[in-house]
């Protein structure tokens, strides 16, 4: 079959490698109807994450035609169109029942690296580091998914590919953000980032109540983007004083929770970003934290701040002072999608939630190379780029 | 310039379990301030919890992969607190050689302790989600040389880290 392979660092190619088998039991064989790109590819293809093979396929954020299915699957079947949460959780182990998914301790297949440099191994996760497990990505005409009980869901009639594809990961992201960050009525909620991840995470934050949501970025297409389809007010950092602003649009309290969805390449200004990006370049710091950073100085005393963004390892100049002295609450996770996406599908079908916009273009497998260059260099407005593999 | 990034990014991921490993080792070292209870390269306990109530762990009857050691592992099993399941320890009779335990006898698969500690996960995922999950495979499509060590990293990704 085809796939998109990480050849190493910024260099992709759609390249033929052997189909995925049935492996296990629980597993089922899911034939791509689409897939898109996320900000955390972005981070691995920039070489900023280990443990990353040539010829690894790449892509988590996918739905299918279930056509083939493991002895032990019991909630699906050939033809099932389904959604697949990017983290796979067994469903049985501690994490799993207490709804924290991504931390499953049974789909991590090489926890002893996850382990030496997290401390303990994640669950794992499509097409990303060997850190996070040993399992194809989906960017491909077919895709193996352990654990389909718990981790494929069959999408509604009356939802389209496209909008149901984000259930995938960008939705339940953006709503874990707002969900664990605490967001209820009243709140004013400050989120960074416009991509598909940070416009989620300013919707559901509204769903859950927030009196008022404010974004943060710097491109333009994806700021008045933000503001046409989730309806809330936008910032652009590099034309205005960030914390200044936000102050005076909370009355000087600064945001009850400020969520973070830019991740560890995040751009910043002065000399703090030529540091940042010096020390990264030279693997004396694994992270560009400057939205964290502004975050927790943004934040209302006693506020919470979520990390959506991805990290890989260690950050500078961390504003740990601030976080101790202001009584913050500082929290972060991988998305718990299994948590939440029935849910997010009954929204997207009752138009709560609306997620096409974000599917600015579509292309062929055979071009990924090309979208994933415009998906990062976020020419010509790109958000999304969606694959279909199928045509 | 990519082959060489990339032999870099997975020497990064190669320190870091080196790293740690040393961290680990360094910690080992008898101190002054508290005295060090493990003897070095065996002694301590592997250790990983399982979520299902003490009733279900029965030290006669352990999944295959633990089973398989007979009376060449003490085992231990005692309920965790709360309500986080049952407390599967496991240690081996014989101590190591210093060898085994070396980074070069670790890579090479010689340390004992690695067997155990894949059994043991093996052990927990069977009896948590009766069956343990497997990468896909053939891995990558290409042989290269940042690939063939993150390719032995992860074959001894089960049997290291920090259980
Ligand atoms: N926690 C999870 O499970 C999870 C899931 C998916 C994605 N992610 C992560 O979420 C992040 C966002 O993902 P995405 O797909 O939306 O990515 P994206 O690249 O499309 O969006 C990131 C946005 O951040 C903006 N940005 C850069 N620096 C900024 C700054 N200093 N302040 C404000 N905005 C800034 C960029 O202009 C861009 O619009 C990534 O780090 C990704 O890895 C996490
Ligand atoms: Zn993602
Ligand atoms: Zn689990």
């Amino acid at each position: 079959m085809r796939a998109l392979c990480w050849e190493g660092v910024d260099k992709l190619a759609v390249e033929r490698v052997p189909d995925p088998r049935l492996r296990n039991e629980q597993d089922v064989i899911v034939r791509l109807i689409a897939g898109t790109t996320c900000g955390s590819d972005l981070h691995l293809i920039g070489g900023h994450i280990p443990a990353m093979r040539a010829g690894d396929v790449i892509g988590h954020e996918f739905l299918g035609e279930v056509v083939e299915t493991g002895p032990q699957v019991r909630r699906h079947a050939v033809g099932d169109r389904v959604v697949v949460c990017s983290f796979v959780g067994c469903g049985r182990c501690w994490y799993c029942a207490n709804d924290l998914w991504s931390l499953c301790d049974n789909t991590n297949t090489n926890p002893g690296l996850g382990q030496a440099i997290f401390g303990h191994d994640t669950g794992g996760v499509f097409g990303y580091s060997h850190i996070m497990g040993g399992l194809r990505g989906s960017h491909a005409d077919y895709v193996r998914v352990p654990f389909a009980d718990y981790g494929a869901f069959s999408v509604p009639e009356g939802i389209d590919d496209v909008s149901a594809l984000f259930a995938s990961d960008a939705v339940p992201t953006g709503w874990m953000g707002a969900h664990l960050g605490g967001v209820r009525p009243g709140d004013v909620v400050a989120v960074w980032g416009c991509g598909a991840v940070g416009q989620m995470a300013a919707r559901a934050a509204m769903l859950l109540g927030a009196d008022r949501v404010v974004c943060v970025d710097s491109v333009p297409e994806r700021l008045a983007m933000t503001e046409l389809h989730i309806g809330c007010e936008t910032l652009d950092y590099t034309a205005t004083d960030i914390e200044a602003e936000l102050r005076e649009r909370t009355g000087g309290r600064g945001p009850d929770v400020c969520i973070e969805a830019v991740g560890m390449e995040a751009d910043g200004d002065g000399a703090l970003r030529r540091y940042d990006r010096a020390k990264q370049r030279l693997r004396l710091e694994t992270d560009r934290p400057a939205a964290v950073r502004q975050a927790v100085r943004a934040c209302r005393k006693g506020g919470m701040v979520f990390v959506l963004g991805v990290f890989g390892g260690l950050a500078d100049k961390f504003p740990l002072g601030a976080l101790m002295n202001k009584g913050l609450t500082l929290r972060g996770a991988q998305q718990h999608g299994q948590r939440y996406i029935p849910m997010l599908l009954d929204r997207i079908a009752a138009g709560e939630l609306k997620t096409s916009h974000l599917a600015t273009h579509a292309l062929p497998l055979d071009e990924a190379p090309q979208g994933y260059a415009m998906f990062k260099y976020k020419t010509d407005g790109c958000v999304r780029v969606v694959f279909r593999p199928g045509g | 310039m990519s082959r060489v990034r990339r032999a870099r990014s997975a020497l990064l991921g190669a320190a870091a379990v080196v790293v740690s490993a040393g961290i680990r080792r360094w910690r080992r070292r008898p101190s002054r301030i508290a005295p060090v209870t493990d003897a070095p390269g065996g002694g301590r306990w592997l250790t990983v919890t399982v979520n299902r109530p003490p009733t279900d762990v029965w030290a006669e009857a352990l999944p295959e992969p633990l089973g398989r050691y007979g009376d060449r592992l003490e085992i231990r099993i005692r309920p965790a607190p709360g309500d986080r399941g049952t407390e599967l320890a496991a240690r081996t009779k014989d101590q190591p050689s210093r060898l085994a335990t070396s980074l070069p006898g670790r890579l090479a698969g010689r340390d004992p302790r690695q067997g155990v500690r894949r059994a043991l996960r093996e052990a927990k995922s069977l009896l948590e989600a009766r069956e343990v999950l497997l990468p896909d495979a053939p891995p990558t499509a290409h042989p290269s040389l940042g690939g063939r060590i993150v390719g032995l990293l992860t074959r001894r990704s089960r049997e290291e880290g920090v259980l």
